[in-house]
């Protein structure tokens, strides 16, 4: 009975500022609207505004995995944590692709690589201080660092300091035998402005290690271990009032935070209110009541709150899909025969299903059928097709026979294929897959995993899956930021494949891979790295060890209050240092 | 009766020590036999880009390379003496009873149980009241007016009550009188008795409405089953042969036999409810003792699982207990040995 005079009102509103407000304004000069529609925050700015105060109502449906920048490895954690603190480098808070350049934060400009990209300078900005007014100092970044190698304490945070630099038996500061726990050679500080990272090995990207919430400083008289997410010492414009571990916190102005040290941030409301372990179906509900303003996991509303926004077109017109650097997929693995012909591999390629695929996932909302790995919202991605699946995208039986007699299995074969038991989508793709190939006489056995363990002891340990035949595994990857290698090391680099289980890939295994990684890493040219990971993306295809699915897609709920609404490709989802509340 | 309640807190802590070793070999030994090892059960506890190194320290660190009756013997010493926990830069002392430390968060179990604690009994005292009274109630008007429209009406709710789960109940109630009317507060908005009252009633009655519902519903029916009975034995007659009001007769002949069976699976309601109630607070996002076991059990936590399965566990042997001890009250006829 409320929807429909607040619809009414709403389309007045819409259409009265469709008539009167100009584009622009707000933010960096991007393109932006003030008239709802159905993705109105993809690729411009949605309802534009420098208007400060008021509280931004967040919630999560589960736990943080951890406030302290040490210990967090979830891409709404990395976009939020930006409120709170300032790392090396960071993600532009703008739309689109635009989102996904790195700018300058507490440094005054991005890495300065020498010694053919082994070693990476930073220039400290002057004047950037903590909420208690002391200042930030470039050995305040080096201890930071230090502290996030050690994963007996903080074991959630990812490893990609422990992996390059050059740390000659460096563990922990908490083990360091100097006195001030500065003992880790592979960065210098030589003055309180600088900071000089030493790497074993080339790596032209560092400055996507930069703009990890690890070289956030972390004052060590105030380091706390374990118990310092219970208050982070701020140094972006917000600091916590009050932190309630699983249950809520809230983060209210930092006075010592100078915006003249900082052209990134705007920092609009007063206040941001976070609650967590809200069932995700309520949240949902709350965004769309208008009493909740963000669902910081990014992901997109529940499937039951997914067929009540499309099937309104005013809620629709609230709504965004967004595109994520993330791909559902399914292994394939060449450590059981007769997969390790490549021929058989390719009889797989071909016979898919891809609609049916993409329907287990939800359709098109849920995402766009992937025709090979890197997502088209990664920098320099390329879309190519090497296994088209026929006319209607249903498979195509005669070349997948094809490839079958090539591979000496002209009757076809049979093998099984993984998916986590608790992930119905993945139930689903595993009978659309096994509906499919059935077609071309390959005979798939479905075996579910709990999710738990998944990767860890089953879909994921090498010696568990050649020994019980698993020939397919349904899998997903997200990248851990937009680029080459944010998304692809860890799925296609046969080398951080670890024997001891927890692997998202099991099936790449072709030093030629290995070898254009390599190339890539060490190529300081941004166009002609992206050129050679996506030679990385069509060697991997043409091996036939991975059978893209979906690149996934999120639908989005803006509630009506929130200014300065886009989907940055920074996070894929929407930006948080951006939002501002039109509730005072 | 003394003796009697000695006795019983005895077997309860008995209880309580055999609840434990079930849990921890329930999470320990069974993997065990299933073929993982200590690092297998260590690689839950470590980022996703963990190496062999990295698991195996994690596994030393959390203990699980050591026999397994070290590792519970470690627990219940630190049930007694507390235990030592590093923090990194900083050894930190858990005092006794010190339930441990979660192998997720790090942060020790007892203060989150006891944080978690009062939303878990504000729920089920506030929603055992409602369900008392209107279950009871209607189970009494019904089996007196056994037959009429609203006997019909009221146990055709009472089946509705039951049958529906309580995440639909609870989302469309939300959905209702929360984003649809307003006159209720969203889910999550749980405030301490101890902050405001007033708020702290307005934030739960959805949830104990809601709650009542799926309870008063069996206990509507049991009470007209137990009521239909008694009304019918000889001594409601000789009641009325002697005169005595109907509201007497009902009441107090009546009623007080039927109870007995109603007090009994109250007290079990209720331990059981005080252990967590599981579906209420994940629906209405409530930070009770029952949403922090699903989590501690989705993340394969022991700490945290083992602490709210000795929490509830004692809830349910003291809750029976007190139900024996009502029954001497309720019930002329028993009588402790």
């Amino acid at each position: 009975m409320r929807r429909k005079p607040l619809v009414a009102a709403v389309a007045v509103t819409a259409a009265l500022t469709m008539g009167l407000s100009a584009c622009g304004g707000g933010t960096g000069g991007s393109s932006s609207t003030t008239a709802a529609a159905f993705n109105a925050g993809v690729g411009k700015v949605f309802n534009p505004s420098d208007a400060k105060g008021g509280t931004i109502r967040i919630a999560n449906s589960g736990d943080w995995d951890s406030l302290d920048p040490a210990d967090t490895y979830y891409a709404y954690s990395w976009n939020f944590v930006r409120l709170y603190g300032r790392s090396l480098v960071m993600f532009a808070s703008a739309p689109g692709a635009d989102g996904a350049k790195l700018v300058p934060d507490l440094a005054e400009s991005l890495g300065v690589p020498s010694d053919n990209a082994k070693t990476w300078t930073y220039k400290l900005r002057k004047g950037v201080k903590y909420e208690d007014g002391s200042a930030v100092t470039a050995k305040d970044v080096k201890y930071a660092v230090e502290r996030s190698l050690d994963k007996d304490t903080y074991p959630n945070g990812p490893t990609y300091f422990n992996d390059f630099l050059d740390l000659q038996g460096y563990t922990s500061p908490y083990k360091d035998s100097d006195p001030n726990k500065l003992g880790l050679k592979a960065i210098d500080t030589p003055d309180d402005q600088t900071i000089v990272f030493h790497l074993l090995k080339p790596f032209s990207g560092f400055d996507y290690f930069a703009q990890l919430p690890a070289t956030i400083p972390v004052p060590q008289a105030k380091d706390t271990g374990t118990k310092y997410k219970e208050h982070v010492v701020a140094t972006g414009p917000y600091k916590f009032e009050s932190n309630n571990l699983g249950k809520n916190f809230t983060l209210v102005r930092n006075d010592q935070w100078d915006p003249k040290t900082d052209p990134n941030r705007k920092a609009l409301p007063d206040k941001y209110e976070v609650s967590l372990n809200v069932n995700a179906d309520d949240i949902d509900n709350r965004l769309i009541s208008g009493d909740l303003d963000v669902d910081i996991a990014g992901s997109g509303v529940q499937p039951a709150a997914q067929g009540r926004v499309l099937g309104d077109q005013a809620l629709k017109a609230n709504a965004d899909s967004a595109t994520v650097a993330r791909i559902w997929y399914t292994s394939i693995n060449g450590d059981v025969a007769p997969l390790d012909n490549v021929h058989c591999r390719r009889a797989v390629e071909y016979a898919t299903d891809k609609v049916g695929y993409q329907n287990a996932y939800g359709g098109p909302t849920g995402g766009e059928i992937a025709t090979n790995l890197l997502p088209p919202v990664i920098p320099g991605a390329e879309k190519f097709n090497q296994y088209p699946a026929g006319p209607d995208n249903k498979g195509d039986v005669a070349k997948a026979k094809e490839e079958l007699q090539q591979c000496g299995q002209p009757n076809g074969f049979t093998t099984n294929i993984a998916y986590r038991s608790e992930r119905p989508k993945e139930k689903a793709s595993a009978e659309a897959l096994q509906q499919s190939l059935a077609k071309a006489g390959i005979t798939l056995n479905i075996k579910p995993f709990p999710t738990g363990d998944y990767f860890k002891l089953y879909a994921g340990k090498p010696d568990y899956a050649k020994s019980n035949g698993l020939g397919l595994m349904l899998n997903g990857w997200g990248a851990d930021w937009p680029d080459g290698f944010g998304f692809l090391s860890q799925i296609v680099d046969s080398r951080v494949i670890r024997a001891s289980g927890g692997n998202t890939n099991l099936s790449v295994k072709d030093p030629a891979v290995d070898a254009l990684v390599d190339k890539a890493l060490s190529t300081t040219d941004t166009a002609a790295r992206e050129k050679t990971w996506v030679d990385v993306d069509k060697k991997v295809m043409d091996d036939a060890y991975v059978l893209p699915g979906v690149w996934a897609k999120g639908l989005l709920y803006r509630p009506k209050n929130l200014t300065n609404v886009f989907v940055t490709d920074g996070f894929q989802m929407y930006d948080y240092l951006a939002l501002g509340t039109t509730r005072k | 009766m003394a003796t009697y309640i000695v006795r019983r807190l005895i077997g309860a802590v008995l209880l309580l020590f055999v609840v434990s070793i079930v849990t921890f070999t329930i999470f320990f030994l069974v993997p065990r036999l299933g073929g993982a090892t200590a690092d297998d059960l260590a690689s839950r506890y470590v980022g996703k880009t963990a190496g062999a190194e990295q698991i195996h320290q994690m596994a030393v660190k959390l203990g699980f390379t050591d026999p397994l009756w070290v590792q519970y013997g470690r627990f219940v010493g630190g049930l007694f003496v507390g235990a030592d926990y590093s923090t990194g830069p900083t050894t930190v002392h858990c005092p006794a009873p010190c339930f441990g430390y979660s192998f997720i968060t790090q942060n020790p179990v007892l203060p989150d149980l006891l944080d978690r604690l009062p939303v878990t009994l504000s729920l089920a005292a506030g929603g055992a009241v409602i369900w008392l009274l209107f279950g009871v109630a209607t189970g009494v008007l019904s089996a007196l007016r056994k037959g009429s429209v609203f006997d019909r009406a009221a146990m055709s709710v009472a089946l509705a009550g039951v049958s529906l789960p309580i995440f639909f109940t609870g989302l469309l109630s939300l959905s209702i009188f929360s984003y649809g009317l307003g006159i209720t507060p969203p889910g999550g908005s749980y405030v301490p008795f101890t902050e405001n009252p007033l708020q702290w009633a307005y934030s739960l009655i959805l949830p104990w409405i809601t709650l009542a519902f799926l309870y008063a519903a069996g206990y509507a029916r049991l009470t007209r089953a137990g009521m239909l009975e008694t009304m019918n034995e000889d001594y409601i007659r000789t009641a009325r042969a002697k005169g005595l009001p109907e509201r007497t007769v009902v009441v107090k002949h009546g009623l007080r036999a039927a109870l007995t069976p109603i007090v009994t699976i109250f007290g079990l309601d209720l331990g059981l409810l005080l252990g967590g109630a599981v579906l209420t607070e994940s629906t209405f996002s409530l930070p009770g003792l029952g949403k922090y076991a699903v989590d501690a059990i989705v993340n394969n936590d022991l700490p945290k699982v083992l602490g709210v399965t000795l929490v509830a566990a004692a809830f349910i042997v003291f809750a029976n207990l007190v139900v024996d001890l009502l029954y001497a009250v309720i019930d002329p006829r028993v009588r402790v040995a």
